[in-house]
């Protein structure tokens, strides 16, 4: 009963502010899931703050096509079982007309055979291949796939002539679609993977595994992970006076990885978006004017840098105002005019979606940087 | 009226009052919060039996509603078999691990207990993370397919909420009747005190151990119907963290109390709907509800709702005693 | 010799995790023995500690030592609050709703240490640097040492306190027979209260100690507490020797088990030898064998 009372005096109060600015235009409803808190809260918390910043900024300048847009996030704690109820929520009672998020792949998984069914546009922030292999019509996804990632690394790791390595991955849903994606391209670069060893997100040491490696043959360790594990590897790896290359993945793409693994975090290489590292990128990249201004952005309202992370949701919110802009009114003429999108710069990359490919990047989403005295340095 | 009479009555009214709430909420979004309301209706009901009557911790409650989910989801997505048959198979797997660990783990008294059932609930855990070629892993199963009978294809609301709550409501009677049954009355004794229990020939062992059984049962029931609702599970809905909401939702409720855990589940299970406001708060909530329901009511919510409904009736009828 | 120097490791490394599990094991069993009670919450101690003196230290800005002092402080205080608003009222209560109390107050702590301090991973500085330490091949860091030394210290202070001490003889008193205790003039009740002052202080000194190694976020405490207590029964609930050999043993045997089987079920192993020491012999490998009265 209060639950009713609760969305007739929000309705009243949004109507009446609504009255003031735009008397007749009624707002675009976006739902948005992020996985603000649990596990997975690096990621969710970036991305929604990023979501609300712009759309306050579209907001700001008058909205689109001047309708005012009104995002409604909803917390999936990483919980796939909350993110089905969340999009059923925004569907069935807030109405959306398009849903941007979850954060991580298991949510996304989650909840595509819902709004496949209920046919209302998703723009997913994860990373996870299967979301958008093989097509589905109504999901489409702005984190570049951990496939591009492999290959960058393994790019680099076969100019530096190197064949046996040691791969180290988390046991959770990055981690293992890392694993996955390293031991399917590693025959494709020449790769031999002679120690595959895995370690739990709340561990706090990896002496054991760092050890069998140490003293196996492999000349570089690539560690799949996202914060605090990998930065234990690190600060480990150090201790064992392990001295052959360590290489990390995008998942580490924030200072928080650096401040957390110390002196162990010199000379480590990883892929990245460009955003880290985006006021060293030379005039000419076409993403340097959106980055830095993302950037700068985010830290006015936020106090901290913008990352690799928040810039998901900064993708999906800008293919979204495109998409409505050219033409979307209803779901479905937003998921025609999300397909039809090509070359939009965004934080993560150039997009350009097709009926066949809706995660829309290709392995230039991602540069290669190197840790040096605490901070990023792009390598050319 | 007798007690036993009225005690139906009240059951006939909450079935009927489940049955026809889907007609005032034609397309509502809260008709899918309900159906989740079910699941876990269920699944405290389950505990409940093990926690309030048997007066057996365990912590460790959502391994076999995973362990239900699991065997369901790889064994129809692999094997394309009857879901029907899968969901019994999977309850019989899940009954006789718990017959098998019930013996050792329940001779295991107070916190040794929880400790047991706490270290059991993370290695299934751990099982379902690691085994990645069966489970899929941390990344999840997906593509379970709804289940059917015939032509009706459970995978709206409607049909969900019926093929939940009606299972619910049949298993809501069978613990209701087994608490009124010389098997009820055995386990309240051996919750008092086993010693005593013992004593007056009460085989507590076996007992203890088929009511762990039933109990697995009924959790690997609702976490194969689950698993064919959801069409996608991953190891994080089956670990530690579900396994206090579901002490907490028997406890909020009220041990021993099978309506409690239907309000203990409800309350848990949209509670959060209100805390969407709140965000990170509902951890510190949930701390504080078990800490202040066993401190002031242990009873729990139908065990106050008891006491004021008690206290109203006696003084009526002290109010038309002193009138006569 | 290299399988020598990996086995060297291993032993090395179980054994710097078995002195954690040992520090926080020795809360469980204080608690214990004076009481009855499993604190389910003292995982959250050893997380307090830790994030105390990183926001005395990082917010506050004051230098080591006094941030430590009052990190351990303010958990004693968060201690002794916990047991008397929670514990007290409830000395005659069933194990049952004893249980679920301490879950209670495990999960509130933990929640306000999110609201408060957020949901980040944060590096405390090394006492004394990052550099590794050689020992026949194999290396441990500084801040080993200083648990090890910690660890002994402890020992050697329980050993003292409850073997020497009135106030200790009088716990261990109240832990036999409390009725006998007050009956000689013991108080029952200070006697707890002071049982969860040193279990907290302890506590929240392993988990500061631990904080520059494993980092402390507001849920470091749950597997922690766990392990701390696997390590606790597996010592037979001693205060002294028996938890410390208990949690070395857990220790090695984790690290043997994730070095020469697989690591990704390492924690798997840890509860896996829980339930068979509580399976055969649940009184602990350290202690001899009592009998329950009826």
């Amino acid at each position: 009963m209060s639950r009713n009372i609760f969305r007739i005096i929000f309705v009243l109060f949004f109507s009446v502010l609504m009255a003031g600015v735009v008397f007749a235009a009624s707002p675009i409803k976006i739902g948005a899931l992020f996985s603000v808190s649990g596990p997975a809260s690096f990621l969710g918390e970036p991305e929604r703050n990023t979501a609300q910043m712009m759309v306050a900024e579209i907001n700001k300048s008058g909205g689109i096509k001047g309708r005012k847009l009104e995002l409604i996030v909803y917390d999936t704690q990483g919980d796939a079982t909350k993110a089905v109820q969340a999009v059923n929520k925004l569907i069935k009672d807030d109405k959306v007309i398009a849903i941007i998020g979850p954060s991580t792949t298991g949510d996304s998984m989650a909840v595509i055979p819902v709004v496949e069914k209920a046919e209302i546009p998703l723009i997913s922030c994860a990373a996870g291949i299967k979301i958008t292999d093989p097509v589905k019509k109504w999901v489409f996804k702005t984190a570049q796939n951990d496939v591009l990632a492999v290959a960058k690394i393994y790019e680099y790791l076969k100019g530096q002539k190197i064949a046996k390595i040691a791969i180290l991955t988390v046991s959770d849903g990055f981690g293992s679609s890392g694993r996955e994606q390293l031991t399917l391209q590693s025959k494709e670069f020449g790769m031999q993977i002679i120690s595959d060893e895995t370690y739990g997100p709340k561990d706090t040491d990896m002496t054991v595994q760092l050890t069998k490696i140490r003293d196996s043959e492999a000349q570089a360790i690539i560690c799949w992970g996202t914060n605090p594990g990998p930065a234990v590897v690190a600060r480990n790896a150090k201790q064992l006076g392990i001295n052959i290359p360590l290489y990390m993945s995008h998942g580490v793409s924030s200072k928080k990885f650096i401040e957390l693994a110390g002196d162990g975090a010199e000379g480590i290489i990883l892929p990245s978006g460009r955003v880290i590292v985006a006021d060293q990128l030379p005039k000419s990249d076409p993403q340097k004017k959106a980055l830095t201004n993302y950037v700068n952005k985010y830290r006015e309202h936020y106090k901290v840098e913008g990352d690799h992370f928040g810039g998901h949701a900064w993708d999906a919110i800008m293919l979204l105002k495109g998409a409505i802009e050219r033409g979307g009114k209803s779901p479905a003429a937003i998921r025609d005019q999300l397909e039809k999108t090509k070359k939009f710069v965004g934080i993560g990359g150039t997009f350009s979606y097709s009926p066949q490919d809706h995660a829309g990047l290709t392995s230039d989403a991602f540069v290669l940087v190197q840790i040096k005295q605490n901070d990023w340095k792009l390598i050319k | 009226m007798t007690k036993e009479k009225r005690q139906i009555i009240i059951f006939l009214v909450f079935a009927l009052a489940i049955l026809i709430t889907p007609f005032f909420l034609q397309g509502s979004y809260f008709l899918n919060v309900l159906v989740f309301v079910g699941i876990n209706t269920m699944l405290a009901v389950a505990l409940n039996l093990l926690l309030g009557y048997a007066g057996q911790i365990s912590l460790g409650h959502a391994a076999f509603f995973g362990l239900g989910a699991y065997i369901s989801s790889i064994l129809t997505t692999r094997f394309s078999l009857d879901p029907w048959l899968i969901i019994i198979l999977a309850a019989v797997c899940a009954a006789a691990l718990a017959f098998a660990i019930g013996f050792p783990i329940l001779k295991l008294k107070g916190h040794y207990l929880a400790m047991a059932t706490l270290g059991l609930g993370i290695i299934m855990y751990i099982v379902f993370n690691e085994t990645v070629g069966w489970t899929g892993g941390p990344s999840g199963l997906s593509g379970i397919p709804n289940l059917h009978i015939g032509s009706w294809i459970f995978d709206n609301d409607l049909y969900n909420y019926y093929l939940i709550w009606i299972i619910t409501i049949i298993v809501m009677l069978l613990s209701i009747n087994l608490s009124r049954s010389r098997i009820g009355r055995a386990l309240r004794a051996i919750h008092d005190s086993e010693v005593a229990a013992r004593v007056m020939g009460v085989n507590a062992q076996i007992l203890k151990v088929q009511i762990f059984t039933v109990s697995a049962l009924i959790s690997s029931v609702a976490g194969s119907l689950y698993a064919h609702i959801m069409s996608f599970i991953s190891p994080v809905s089956f670990g530690f963290n579900f396994s206090v909401e579901l002490v907490t939702m028997v406890v909020v409720g009220g041990l021993g109390s099978i309506y409690g855990s239907f309000l203990g589940a409800a309350i848990l299970t949209i509670l959060p709907e209100f805390l969407r406001v709140f965000r990170d708060l509902d951890i510190v909530i949930y701390g504080l509800m078990l800490i202040l329901m066993t401190m002031f009511m242990p009873g729990g919510l139908i065990g106050g709702i008891q006491s004021i409904a008690e206290n109203a009736y006696t003084k009526l009828k002290g109010k038309t005693n002193s009138n006569a | 010799m290299n399988s020598f120097r990996q086995l060297f490791q291993y032993i090395l490394s179980g054994l710097s995790n078995g002195a954690i599990y040992a520090l926080i094991g020795f809360g469980f069993a204080i608690i214990h023995n004076a009481t009855g009670i499993i604190n389910f919450a003292q995982g959250e101690f050893v997380m307090l500690g830790g994030m105390l003196a990183l926001f005395f230290l990082t917010i506050l800005k004051l230098p080591l030592v006094p941030s430590i002092v009052l990190a351990i402080l303010v958990s004693t205080i968060v201690g002794m609050s916990f047991e008397r608003l929670a514990i007290r009222p409830l000395k005659n209560a069933k194990p049952l709703n004893l249980i679920i109390i301490t879950i209670g107050a495990s999960i509130f702590i933990r929640g306000m240490a999110m609201l408060i301090w957020g949901k980040d991973t944060h590096a405390l500085p090394a006492f004394s640097g990052n550099d590794p330490l050689y020992i026949a091949g194999a290396t441990i860091l500084p801040q080993h040492l200083w648990i090890f030394a910690l660890t002994i210290l402890i020992i050697i202070a329980s050993r003292i306190f409850f073997n020497y001490s009135l106030v200790g003889k009088a716990m261990r008193a109240c832990a036999y027979n409390p009725q006998a205790a007050s009956l000689v003039g013991i108080d029952v009740k200070i006697m707890v209260l002071l049982s969860f002052v040193i279990s907290s202080a302890i506590g929240s000194m392993a988990g500061i100690i631990i904080a520059p190694l494993t980092m402390t976020s507001y849920d470091v405490g749950i597997m922690l507490g766990l392990k701390g207590f696997c390590a606790v029964i597996i010592g037979g609930m001693s205060s002294g020797l028996g938890t410390v050999l208990g949690g070395l043993l857990l220790g090695l045997l984790e690290a043997l088990g994730a070095g020469f089987i697989s690591a990704s079920y390492k924690d798997a192993i840890a509860f896996i030898i829980l339930l068979v020491i509580l399976f055969i012999r649940p009184e602990g490998l350290f202690k001899k064998k009592e009998t329950e009265r009826v």
